[in-house]
């Protein structure tokens, strides 16, 4: 496999998928060169038997065979047929991510991968991520278009907002690999640089353990850490201030603390929210956004399920401006000066 | 095979500059040529504004190569790269490749391939003239605005949000669309109505089949395609959020109606030039097609089979794995009827007598880099390969092979071929030798690195890169020099043959296609005798005389 | 050119290759026509599909008496037009003149409802890309996408009816000054055929956005 890689400029393969593709691209590519090559070589060798020798010699007509032709075309369908079978089983497999997987949550941003792994440690631009397992990454975008990819594992995916796509992996030696953005995003698509490093057994043990690996970050400098271009975070929460009010959610939210129609804000970030039975949910960046486009996933309990959807109300920059907001209230805030009731009944707002 | 000329006039002394009225010398105002409705005018015209689109374009890509020298910042910054790369692909696309051939070539000798005085609607060909440049104005207006960074893609969200000159490109786009379909329609009609009497569809020349199957595409794909940048206009101008999620749209939606344009565009872009190819083949090995049905059936296939493809741009987009599948396997088919033409042409040259002049040096560029490039294709819709290849080099390098080393290459080769047609002179063959060598050679040093970019890794559309790719770009750049120099070359000897004084014949090449049983350059109506079609355009049993017709 | 008295343009062999070669030529504009149409019908069917809730709520809004005057106004306008067409071939250029009168008349009358329709939704708080006060007031998904797209398809067939009406006023001059007339009348044939697709286009876009509120 080595000198396949080599021959064809590859990266190295890190991945369970690396050396099939591998070997499938190096099988296509060598049908392509003889193919190309052979075409060439016949023209050329036509070219010279067939030379015009007398300048004013008239040609035959002459007719294909139908037998011929067909059998001729017929092999090449045949052999794409081929290719396109074992390389659509190995597309089903890129697809196809296994339960058991360790979950990393991805949001791509402009211009920026943030990752959030199921320990609620985050980090920014750099995956940890275990040797000999399987990962799904559950990805979406903040706002336009993104795409995610790692060479050395032949995957991509692109990561579209408003919705969450998946991708896996499962690497196969441990190491640091090239994550870059592979869809145009603005003006520093190119600097949407990441890393996977990927952790020999023992290494991922202790960096579960630890706290001490400086790619992660605590959760402030995870909100704050900008990339080129971010906007200045203090002044999305200002506006997500703004668009709250303007848009009444403060009529059911309240942010000193106090239980309203709907839970207070304050605190509400990053805390565990508890759910129908017994099931529970981090408030995190995804609930908070899914919570205002589709309320009636998730409610919390204790609550009455009477919030109405802002799908098509919010814009995508309104919604994460809100969510900014939300994270400002989680320690300190104000104190209540008024006692509220803690359900105003059905349809409060208005 | 002689037809009747007027012998009143003298037949002046041969190799000397015409003297008689041929459309160029018929009426020599700026006027007469502003308002012309002689499609062979309006060809040159269109040949002119489309080459100026080409060498605007071919400057961003020197430009877009001479960056990439060094990883970092080399001569600009990022916003104007994003720029140069986008207006690289808009003009590109949808100021050259698309028109360039049809307008130019299909304008001037569609007619006289069928015995025609004229297309079905030469008022219409003006107009689709003038709507040309209009569109072609806004797309250069957007360029000195405030530029386009969206990629000649137009992805949502980004291109609703992009703070670049979105609306007046997209308009431009939209208007040089509809040129397209009239042209497209105007060929169609002429097809149908004014074939010559006795001329059978399978008799019709192959380049007329080529443009047929290229026109049905234009008139029925291009509506979306304006559609769809009417929609990213609208939602730039007017904050639509019609691809908005928050708002209930898919931005995956805009890739799908992009596509299903923009997939069949590529074929309007290569069908024309493979229709020049079967020409050449033909003539310079002075030899029947192996299989005329199957280059004229297959060019319907193209077109037919060219609609169903489109998914394959989205493999990694976030579309099903069935309709991933079900894409994947119609890609394959369409590199079929591809795959047909190619073997028919070589054995079009088997027992054939053959020379090897300049047209037939681009044939055999077309030959090699288009399988090549063609045979990436299905290497592409290899659907896991596809996976890591995509938004890379690679599939840069895949579509320039085709581009440039397929479409250019007929372009080039039909420049060449009818250059005496045209104009009624020769160039040099010594140096059109010389450039289309120069031409093979600094394509495949600048674009064959570019596939070992995307095996390595190098995503597209990128202002600066990891050092580590820096050698290939560097190859990639002294390429593109060579590749530069070699259209340099021949735009001068082309020129230069305009000022001499020696005549090309009527027929150089002794063709048997109908448009050389004509005087070169042929007179404002084309024949001036009814065309004799039960001799085949590509019948050389008996070669066919060098003086076809007696001068006007 | 279009002379009456000529028999055909010169490139032609008779004036039956050239009707025959105009009407090929529009019809396949026509076909250009309807794939541009195409995709916001995809887009439509797409977002129903998705949001059936939201179209709901935003067919229930809609003016479905000025959507059905409107049909009739066309529908009736596509008569007049082609009792044009007879008439001028039957060689009766008054009734001819009267009959492109009437279907001008008709066309601008559906304009004025329209742009009075649109005043209405405006007033309502319905603006295209889910903007206004409606929209706040039922924020249910797939209302803006309605009513964008609302906006989007009859404004582009609004535009259609402009380009129609101006086309068959252009006829009506020529019609008017004998530049048409039998045998050469196949220009308003043709005219005639591009006002039908309109018509047509219409009859799509009167159910998806006033009458199929039940289903």
């Amino acid at each position: 496999m080595t000198w396949i890689r080599w021959l064809l400029f590859l990266p190295p393969g890190a991945s369970t998928f690396a050396d099939g593709i591998d070997l499938l691209h190096f099988a296509v590519i060598s049908v392509t060169m003889v193919g190309a090559t052979g075409v060439a070589f016949v023209a050329l060798w036509y070219l010279m038997r067939y030379r015009r020798r007398a300048p004013l010699a008239p040609t035959a007509l002459l007719q294909a065979s139908l037998l011929g032709e067909v059998t001729i075309i017929g092999s090449i369908l045949g052999l794409f047929v081929i290719f396109w079978v074992i390389g659509f089983v190995q597309y089903v497999d890129i697809e196809s991510p296994p339960a058991d997987a360790i979950e990393v949550q991805v949001t791509a941003k402009q211009w920026m991968w943030k990752f959030s792994y199921a320990d609620e440690r985050r980090s920014i631009n750099v995956l940890t991520v275990p040797v000999g397992r399987p990962v799904r990454l559950t990805m979406t975008s903040r706002d336009v278009i993104h795409s995610f990819f790692v060479p050395a594992f032949r995957i991509k995916q692109d990561v579209v907002p408003g919705r969450y796509v998946t991708a896996w992996f499962q690497a196969t030696s441990p190491g640091s690999y090239d994550i870059y953005c592979a869809e145009y995003c603005g003006i520093s698509h190119s600097r949407m640089l990441a890393t996977v490093n990927v952790l020999a057994a023992a290494d991922y043990e202790q960096w579960l353990s630890t706290r001490n690996d400086t790619s992660l970050l605590a959760a402030e400098d995870f909100e704050r850490a900008g990339g080129t271009g971010e906007l200045d975070r203090s002044d999305l929460a200002e506006q997500g201030r703004a668009v709250a009010a303007r848009r009444e959610c403060l009529a059911c939210h309240t942010i000193d603390g106090q239980p309203h129609v709907g839970p207070t804000w304050r605190g509400l970030f990053d805390a565990t929210v508890p759910l129908e039975g017994n099931l529970t949910v981090i408030a995190d960046e995804a609930y908070l956004t899914r919570s205002m486009m589709d309320p009636m996933a998730d409610v919390h309990r204790g609550f009455r399920p009477v919030m109405p959807t802002y799908q098509g109300i919010l814009t995508a920059p309104e919604a994460a401006a809100i969510v900014e907001y939300i994270k400002t209230l989680r320690a300190g805030g104000i104190e209540p000066s008024v006692q509220l009731p803690t359900d105003a009944g059905a349809g409060a707002r208005d | 095979m002689a037809t009747t000329a007027d012998l009143a006039q003298p037949l002046p002394e041969p190799r000397r500059a015409a003297r008689g009225r041929s459309y160029l010398s018929d009426e020599v105002t700026i006027v007469s040529w502003l308002t012309t409705t002689d499609h062979k005018r309006i060809g040159v015209m269109f040949f002119v504004a489309t080459t100026l689109a080409f060498a605007l374009g071919g400057f961003f890509a020197m430009l877009l190569r001479l960056e990439h020298l060094t990883p970092g910042p080399t001569l600009v910054d990022a916003m104007t790269y994003n720029r140069m790369f986008t207006l690289h692909g808009v003009i590109m696309v949808f100021l050259f490749l698309v028109p360039s051939i049809p307008t130019a070539f299909g304008n001037f000798v569609l007619p006289m391939m069928i015995g025609a005085k004229d297309v079905a609607f030469p008022r219409l060909n003006l107009a689709s003239f003038y709507v040309y440049l209009t569109g072609a104005t806004l797309v250069l207006y957007s360029m000195f605005a405030n530029g386009l960074d969206t990629g000649w893609t137009f992805y949502t969200p980004y291109s609703a949000q992009s703070p670049s000159a979105v609306v007046p490109a997209v308009t431009g786009v939209f208007i040089v669309g509809m040129s397209s379909i009239l042209t497209g329609l105007n060929f169609i009609v002429t097809v149908h109505t004014l074939r010559s009497r006795g001329l059978g569809w399978l008799k019709l020349p192959l380049f007329v089949w080529a443009i047929y199957a290229t026109s049905i595409i234009q008139v029925l794909a291009t509506p979306v395609l304006g559609m769809s940048l009417a929609l990213v206009g609208l939602d730039h101008a007017l904050d639509l959020g019609i691809f908005d999620p928050a708002r209930g749209g898919d931005p995956v939606l805009f890739q799908h109606l992009f596509w299903f344009y923009s997939h069949p565009a590529v074929y309007i872009m290569i069908l024309p030039s493979m229709g020049v190819i079967s020409e050449l083949v033909c003539t310079y090995s002075r030899k029947n097609p192996k299989s005329y049905k199957a280059i004229a059936y297959s060019s319907l296939g193209i077109a037919a089979v060219g609609f169903l493809t489109w998914g394959h741009h989205l493999f990694v987009a976030g579309i099903s794995v069935f309709d991933a599948g079900a894409f994947g396997i119609l890609s394959m088919l369409v590199g079929i009827f591809s795959a047909i033409k190619v073997f028919t042409w070589i054995g079009t040259m088997r027992r054939g007598s053959i020379v090897l002049s300049t047209p037939m040096v681009y044939v055999c560029t077309f030959l090699f880099l288009f399988v090549f490039g063609g045979m990436t294709g299905i290497a592409f819709a290899t659907t896991s390969l596809d996976v890591h290849w995509h938004d890379t080099y690679f599939v840069v390098a895949h579509f320039h092979f085709i581009m440039v080393g397929g479409a250019l290459a007929g372009w080039l080769g039909a420049l060449h071929y009818w250059w005496p047609k045209i104009t009624g002179r020769l160039y040099s063959e010594r140096w059109g030798l010389l450039a289309s060598a120069l031409v093979f050679a600094g394509f495949v040093t600048t674009f064959f690195p570019q596939f070992l970019l995307g095996n390595a890794g190098m995503p597209r559309r990128y202002f600066e890169y990891p050092a580590k790719f820096q050698v290939l770009h560097v190859m990639s750049t002294l390429g593109a020099t060579i590749l530069a120099a070699g259209l340099l070359i021949t735009l001068i000897y082309l020129l230069a043959s305009l000022f001499s004084k020696e005549r090309a014949g009527n027929n150089p090449w002794r063709s048997a296609g109908f448009e050389w049983r004509t005087s070169s350059p042929p007179p404002k109506h084309n024949f001036t005798a009814l065309l004799d079609v039960s001799r085949g355009a590509y019948d050389y049993t008996e070669l066919p005389a060098e003086e076809e017709a007696a001068d006007p | 050119m279009t002379n009456g008295t000529r028999v055909h343009a010169e490139h032609f062999e008779s004036l039956e290759q050239q009707a025959h070669a105009a009407h090929l030529g529009m019809w396949l504009f026509l076909a250009s026509e309807a794939l541009l149409f195409s995709g916001l019908f995809a887009l439509y069917t797409l977002a129903r599909l998705e949001h059936p809730a939201g179209f709901h709520v935003g067919l229930q809004h809609a003016e479905k008496t000025i959507g059905s005057i409107n049909t009739l106004i066309l529908l009736t306008s596509s008569y007049s037009v082609a009792s044009a067409v007879l008439a001028l071939r039957a060689g009766k250029r008054s009734a001819t003149l009267t009959l492109l009168a009437v279907t001008i008349a008709l066309g601008l009358g559906f304009m004025g409802l329209k742009f009075f329709e649109y005043a209405r939704h405006f007033a309502e708080g319905i603006r295209p890309g889910g903007q206004g006060s409606f929209f706040a007031e039922f924020p249910v998904p797939g209302v803006a996408p309605f009513w964008t797209l609302y906006y989007v398809m009859t404004g582009l067939h609004v535009l259609h009816v402009a380009a129609g009406l101006s086309v068959l006023g252009w006829m009506s001059w020529k019609v008017a000054r004998r530049t048409i007339l039998p045998p050469y009348d196949h220009p308003l044939a043709l005219a005639a055929m591009l006002w039908h697709l309109v018509d047509i286009v219409w009859i799509f876009l009167w159910p998806l956005f006033y009458l199929t509120e039940r289903v």
